[in-house]
């Protein structure tokens, strides 16, 4: 109300003010913003020069190209990219809309279900980790009970570990974007639904006409940031699998820590550098999405 | 009335029927984890879904120090905790000051900075892991807090400027000018005006933080390497590169190191979902 008052009618002392004062702001606006300057630019900045430079020798891209292992871990990223995103993604708009009915029970249900999100990825994988273990993790030995056969070798399948890589991912991030678009979920106007029921409109034309169209562009946005979050997804993989058995499980998250283990920095940097396609144009769409 | 009774309960056990996959799916690995760690080592790896004599002998061991794995426990909680602290003070002043200078002060470039900081937020943060390794050996940094606080102020600091930056821009314009006629100085209205204000952001970016921080595996165990260096994580995955490794303490040691984030999310929820949540995605 106060301020009001003094900027509203008057504006000429306020712009008299602003000149001696902008100067000032000017420097404490640059004074302030440096600290974050000088961290990109020597974390951000200065690494991704170096892993250029460090990469600059076409010779490199050539050893890439005929590592079987590299050809492998693509082929994996995509499909991790496809089953893991795809799955997750309809999983998660699926059960935000479990979790927008109004039952004091349902809401109990949900501070359960962030847990795996909540908490760090290191332990809970390792418990699925020996959950599947052959001998003595509790799936096998519940198989062995119930139809006196041995279960398989789960981690040592190449594609039953990567299923189950999958899954992990899954396991871990599936509650963070159910709550995103939960949030979106609940700004559409409960009268529409009340409204298309009394005019006969079933569940699932009520979610074809009303909900899908409202979340549509949030469903694609989750998506595409999603997408970028499971290319970083270092976790899920390696921590289960450790990219075996014989390398053939790994993701590009993963194969660049491998070739740094084996001392191939100029490879670890150039697995990189070649994936650079894949991400920059999500990137692109996303800068775009958000600064619209 | 006795219709409608009916149908609630229609309706309930249609929801119980997702409810009870959902809970399952869920639990599974956390139930798993805690069994391990109240069970003694032979009924662990039975396979059995409840110890007939839970025991606490398994915490004993971990806080007691009493398994050479874990001879360090204490020291590599505390790093953990030193770095997460540190993490959440650091990104805490530094994108602090980045939105305000951006938003309210209008800084020159800001707008650059914001976009470059974006940028940031959308690499992948295991493709940055390797160039991050290389940089911090550069500077001479690796093995000591230092590397992995300022690692993840890196990877926390441009998010936490975008939901700085959006929250700063709804408060109204005229604070600003109404400081400046009362002749209060940039720093007066960032201290005075501005931080009260911007508390339930605040709360929420540094909760962010320090949960990122202390889950962080990768770049810990890229970063650090030295047994009274290392945080809790990096020490439970170097468990699985022995051949002995006594999976009932490492659960232990896990579930412990589960507890706090989980009591920190659940005490700062309302900040985090109203902050982080609404912020993380515009539709």
């Amino acid at each position: 109300m106060s301020t009001q008052a003094i900027t509203g009618p008057d504006s000429e002392p306020l712009g008299a003010v602003k000149r001696r004062g902008l100067s000032s702001w000017q420097v404490w606006g640059t004074l302030m913003l440096a600290p974050y300057v000088v961290i990109f630019c020597a974390f951000v900045i200065y690494p991704v020069a170096y892993s250029f430079w460090l990469a600059r020798d076409p010779h490199v891209y050539e050893r890439l190209f005929e590592d079987p292992i590299f050809f492998r871990t693509l082929i994996n990223t995509l499909v991790f990219l496809i089953v893991a995103i795809n799955l997750k993604m309809v999983i998660a708009l699926f059960l935000s809309g479990f979790f927008a009915s109004k039952r004091a029970w349902v809401g109990l249900v949900a501070v359960v279900f962030i847990l795996p999100w909540a908490v760090p990825s290191i332990p809970t994988i390792l418990s699925i980790r020996f959950m599947l273990n052959p001998e003595w993790g509790v799936i096998n030995t519940t198989i062995f009970q119930l139809t006196g056969d041995d279960g398989p070798n789960w981690l040592n399948d190449p594609t039953l570990a990567m299923g189950l890589a999958i899954l992990t991912h899954i396991w871990k991030s599936l509650p963070f974007w159910t709550l995103i678009l939960l949030s979106g979920r609940l700004t559409i106007p409960h009268d529409i639904y009340e409204a298309a029921a009394v005019d006969g409109a079933g569940k699932w034309q009520q979610f074809r006409f009303i909900t899908w169209p409202s979340m549509q562009a949030l469903y694609v946005t989750c998506t595409i940031l999603s997408m970028i979050f499971t290319l970083g997804d270092f976790n899920s993989v390696y921590l289960l699998t450790g990219g075996g058995p014989a390398d053939l499980t790994h993701v590009l998250a993963t194969l660049g820590i491998r070739y740094l283990r084996l001392d191939q920095v100029d490879m670890a940097m150039a697995s990189i550098i070649v994936a650079l396609p894949l991400v920059l144009p999500l990137v692109f769409i996303m800068m775009r999405r958000l600064s619209k | 009335m006795n219709r409608r009774f009916l149908r609630d309960v229609a309706t309930d056990a249609k929801l119980l029927l997702i409810a009870i996959p959902v809970l399952l799916w869920t639990l599974a690995p956390i139930y798993h984890l805690f069994l391990f760690a109240i069970s003694p080592k032979e009924v662990a790896f039975s396979g059995a879904l409840f110890p007939h004599r839970p025991t606490l002998k398994n915490f004993e061991v971990v806080f007691g120090q009493k398994h050479y794995f874990l001879i360090h426990f204490w020291e590599q909680l505390g790093n953990s905790l030193l770095i997460s602290v540190g993490t959440a003070i650091i990104t805490l002043l530094v994108a602090t000051w980045a939105a305000f200078s951006i938003s309210r002060l209008r800084a020159k470039g800001g707008r650059l900075v914001m976009n470059l900081a974006l940028l940031t937020y959308f690499i992948p943060a295991a493709f940055l892991a390797v160039p991050m390794y290389r940089t911090m050996g550069t500077y001479g940094l690796l093995n000591t807090e230092w590397a992995l606080i300022l690692a993840m102020v890196t990877i926390a600091a441009p998010y936490a400027i975008w939901i700085l930056k959006q929250a700063s821009d709804r408060l109204p314009r005229e604070l600003d000018e109404a400081a400046m006629i009362d002749g209060a100085s940039p720093l007066q209205l960032f201290r005075l005006v501005y931080l009260p204000l911007m508390t339930p952001s605040l709360v929420a970016v540094g909760t962010y933080a320090l949960l990122l921080a202390w889950n962080e595996y990768l770049y810990a165990f890229l970063l650090l390497s030295k047994d009274t260096a290392i945080t809790l994580p990096v020490a439970l995955g170097n468990f699985l590169s022995a051949d002995d490794s006594p999976w009932e303490l490492l659960m232990t040691a896990g579930l412990i190191y589960s507890l706090p984030p989980a009591a920190i999310y659940y005490t700062f929820k309302r900040y985090m979902s109203s902050g982080l949540t609404a912020g993380a995605v515009k539709g």
